[in-house]
């Protein structure tokens, strides 16, 4: 046997036409229509042989978009080169997988099932692991991962303090599986969860387990799976239902939806088929940001290999139940993001968001009961059915169960992919896991939700995250995105910046989005360039309860947010920029202030040379000065200077 | 960007090219057979658009006519929908797409930088391809590589952790 997929012998009649209602259950405890001691024996040692039981080993490289990037699929093909050279590749496997969520770290070898971690590989350390590791047993210390606090070198990935704070549930197959490979999945109890549902639950008691388990939406509204379900399960149209997977990952910043899409593309058709299953649709629909083309190959690989096993298509399993699944990929528009834009673009039309009549679990695309969730929802799935909703309902806090998956990114040391339990401490997953600010930089701030977010302050770093908590303090949840940022970075530039990008992307409909995102970026790029006036904060202020007031749709509801809440915590800031015409952190050019210390200045001249503006003068020998008024702050001269006796403030 | 204001002779320009790169006949024939394969399909005009600048590059005004007639929508309602997403265009585009990021945690990281940078290597704004056809330059929101930050991408290629001076060599790679 080559394939947990495969059949054992001619005496199985499974395929999508026929389909065997044990298919599942038999790929990793079969033969079950029939008792055959060889066909039991050779699904056994294939099983072993995946569970690396039989003394053979794996090395796993990611194939994320990171890791790619840096020339992790070179490094594989290397690998097995060598493996073959030296006649060792039948024991050991090169194996691509999904991401491992330590992007900061990349590329990543690991090797199972010692679990060693070596990161940061490049080709030229390709002949030394080969040689070292895998020819003499040993292993090569300058790759291992050093603890930046402790000095502590980890031999393994769970000893490393990234990997042991974190509850990896939702992600538990990305970095393992190759994403490409289905028999990998089912080994880890893939698709159990679905022919479990289909054949001993009904669609209410589908959805009740999901009720039970709390599972709140991870697109950002937090809204109760199990009620969205509900609601469809209780339609009145029944001639023709949707579902609708929401992978428009559009929040700069996050990229945990990809990471699943690359790494665990079933688990997502997996959720797909089970919500199929209890709302009474037999259609589906992953909208795809374009930006994500590695997420669409694999989705599509992954859909086809389930058609082929009849695991996706007309009568699954022989249970009389039908889904199909289609990919949409999108064409790049944030705001296609909202259920309502995003169910339009599908449709054929701009992706302009449509106020909401009801529920579109009643009416949705195409005017059909739809039920709209996000990726990281519907990988929730499937572990919730198959190991109960009371299981799931026991992680997390009162209003929020389950783990959640954040992107850690920004000034941080251990940028990527964390998996936590609600209830968290902010804390807890920016230092203890994610290690810190670099440098030994103060922290500042971390932006939290996006866009549609807000930033929290040092203060805040014990609040234990969770939908309700983070709302109480001017923040959200959100996709789960959280930006750090040090003394560097001025708050006034970043609601700059976050304006700048929700007003981009408004889609024009209606006038307070419009017309009001596009006052509020030019007040806020005016207090940015010096010419902020006394009354711009009130202004900002009044304008943003209007916004959110009166907007259409979620993107200029919650547009003005990142303002809002850096007044909140910053206002400090702001009123350094307008009063003072100055920038705290010494990032708005314009406020800047160029000067020569003249206790350092060795009188070179170097600066003078290279000034674009002629601004600095001085005799040799003597020290300069800078002539504020002729300065552009292009800031060559501190490039230039060796004395380091030129400073910004 | 989904608020593209009409400029005369910039992107939205219908009346600017008149390259006749739409005329291959191969081209035309791949064009043909797509037309077939979408008609009267629902929800075809988005995916219709998107594999038919697969072939041609971008989308000129007779390829936008044609999909109109046989998908039976008004013309409007096709440049409507091609004005909206950023991901359609509407003039040739060169051989080589750079776009860098402009996603918070490039941001933070001194995206801005590096997008300076590769502005003045090119001579080129956001939205302008070089008139040789070998580089287009744009930003786009977040290309989801965010433990590499700052990140851009040069086709289908991904690259991280650019300072501004590697932008060079990045491009150079590029002919």
């Amino acid at each position: 046997m080559n394939n947990l997929m495969e059949k054992c012998c001619d005496k199985c009649q499974h395929s999508p036409q026929t389909p065997c209602q044990d298919y599942v259950t038999c790929r990793t405890q079969g033969p079950i229509c029939h008792d055959d001691e060889n066909c039991k024996q050779q699904r056994l040692d294939h099983l072993s042989l995946l569970k690396l039981e039989k003394g053979n080993k794996e090395i796993l490289l990611c194939a994320g978009t990171g890791c790619t990037s840096s020339g992790s699929v070179k490094l594989a093909d290397l690998l097995d080169q060598e493996l073959k050279k030296r006649g060792l590749d039948e024991k050991i496997k090169v194996k691509t997988t999904g991401c491992h969520g330590f992007c900061e770290q990349g590329p990543i070898v690991i090797f199972e099932p010692e679990k060693v971690f070596y990161r940061q590989v490049t080709i030229d350390d390709i002949e030394e692991i080969v040689q070292v590791h895998i020819v003499e047993g040993g292993i090569v210390e300058r790759l291992l991962y050093v603890d930046p606090t402790t000095g502590q070198a980890a031999k393994t990935y769970p000893e490393i303090p990234f990997y042991a704070g974190q509850n990896r549930l939702v992600l538990h197959n990305c970095g393992h599986i190759d994403p490409e490979n289905t028999e990998e999945y089912i080994a880890q109890n893939g698709y159990q969860a679905l022919a479990k549902t289909i054949f001993n639950l009904t669609p209410q008691e589908t959805v009740d387990e999901v009720k039970k388990s709390g599972l709140r939406g991870r697109g950002g509204a937090g809204f109760p799976t199990g009620v969205k379900w509900q609601g469809a399960l209780n339609a009145k149209i029944t001639d023709k239902r949707y579902v609708i997977c929401n992978a428009d990952e559009g929040d700069p910043g996050a990229f945990m939806d990809r990471s699943v899409l690359e790494g665990d593309p079933h688990a997502v058709l997996e959720g797909m088929a089970i919500c199929g299953f209890a709302t009474g649709s037999d259609e589906g629909y992953i909208y795809v940001r374009a930006e994500y083309p590695l997420a669409i190959r694999r989705l599509k690989i992954a859909i086809a290999q389930a058609e082929q096993y009849g695991l996706l298509g007309d009568n699954i399993l022989n249970s009389g139940f039908n889904f199909h699944i289609k990919i949409k990929a999108g064409a790049g528009a944030f705001v296609c993001g909202e259920g309502t834009a995003l169910m339009t673009s599908i449709e054929g039309n701009r992706g302009m968001p449509k106020f909401k009549v009801g529920r579109s679990t009643d009416k949705g695309l195409w005017e059909k009961p739809t039920t709209l969730n996000n990726v990281e929802t519907f990988a929730n799935v499937p572990p919730i059915l198959l190991k109960g909703g009371d299981w799931y309902a026991s992680i997390g806090t009162d209003n929020s169960k389950g783990t959640k998956i954040f992107s850690v990114t920004g000034k941080v040391n251990n940028t990527g992919l964390v998996e936590v339990p609600m209830g968290t401490t902010l804390r807890e997953i920016l230092f203890d896991i994610g290690g810190g600010v670099p440098d030994g930089r103060p922290f500042k701030a971390v932006q939290a939700g996006g866009p549609s977010g807000g930033c929290l302050p040092e203060d805040q770093l014990d609040l234990h995250v969770d939908y309700d908590s983070l709302g109480k303090v001017g923040a959200m949840m959100g996709s789960g995105g959280l930006v750090v940022m040090d003394d560097t970075t001025c708050m006034v530039d970043i609601a700059r910046y976050f304006l700048k990008f929700t007003q981009n992307e408004s889609c024009g409909k209606c006038t307070p989005c419009r017309e009001g995102t596009m006052r509020m970026l030019e007040i806020l790029t005016k207090i940015c360039e010096g010419d902020g006036e006394p009354d711009d904060i009130e202004k900002l202020e009044r304008l943003s309860r209007v916004i959110i007031n009166t907007s259409l749709c979620g993107l200029g509801q919650s547009a003005p947010n990142p303002v809002l809440s850096t007044l909140q915590y910053f206002r400090h800031e702001y009123e350094a920029h307008i009063f003072d015409k100055r920038c705290p952190a010494g990032a708005c050019t314009n406020l800047l202030v160029f000067f020569i210390d003249e206790e350092k200045c060795t009188g070179c001249g170097a600066c003078a040379k290279a000034c674009p503006a002629g601004a600095i003068t001085g005799e040799k020998k003597k020290p300069h000065t800078i002539d504020t008024e002729k300065c552009i702050k292009c800031g060559s001269c501190i490039q230039k200077c060796k004395f380091g006796s030129i400073f910004k403030k | 960007m989904a608020l593209r204001k009409y400029q005369e002779g910039g992107e939205t320009d219908l009346a600017a090219c008149n390259c006749g790169h739409q005329n291959d006949d191969e081209k035309q024939k791949e064009f043909g057979e797509l037309l077939n394969k979408f008609k009267g399909k629902k929800g075809a005009l988005i995916p219709l658009l998107q594999e038919s600048q697969e072939i041609f590059g971008f989308l000129s005004a007779d390829t936008m006519k044609q999909i109109s007639a046989s998908q039976g929508v008004p013309f409007s309602k096709t440049f409507g929908v091609v004005t909206f997403y950023a991901q359609f265009h509407l003039k040739p585009r060169g051989r080589n797409i750079i776009r860098v990021c402009q996603g918070t945690a490039c941001h933070v990281r001194g995206g801005a930088k590096v997008l300076d940078s590769i502005k003045e290597l090119t001579g080129l704004e956001i939205n302008q391809t070089s008139q040789d056809l070998r580089y287009t330059l744009e930003t786009v929101a977040c290309i989801g590589a965010c433990g590499l930050a700052p990140v851009i991408s040069v086709n289908e290629d991904t690259h991280g952790k650019l300072k501004p001076e590697q932008a060079v060599n990045v491009l150079e790679e590029y002919k």
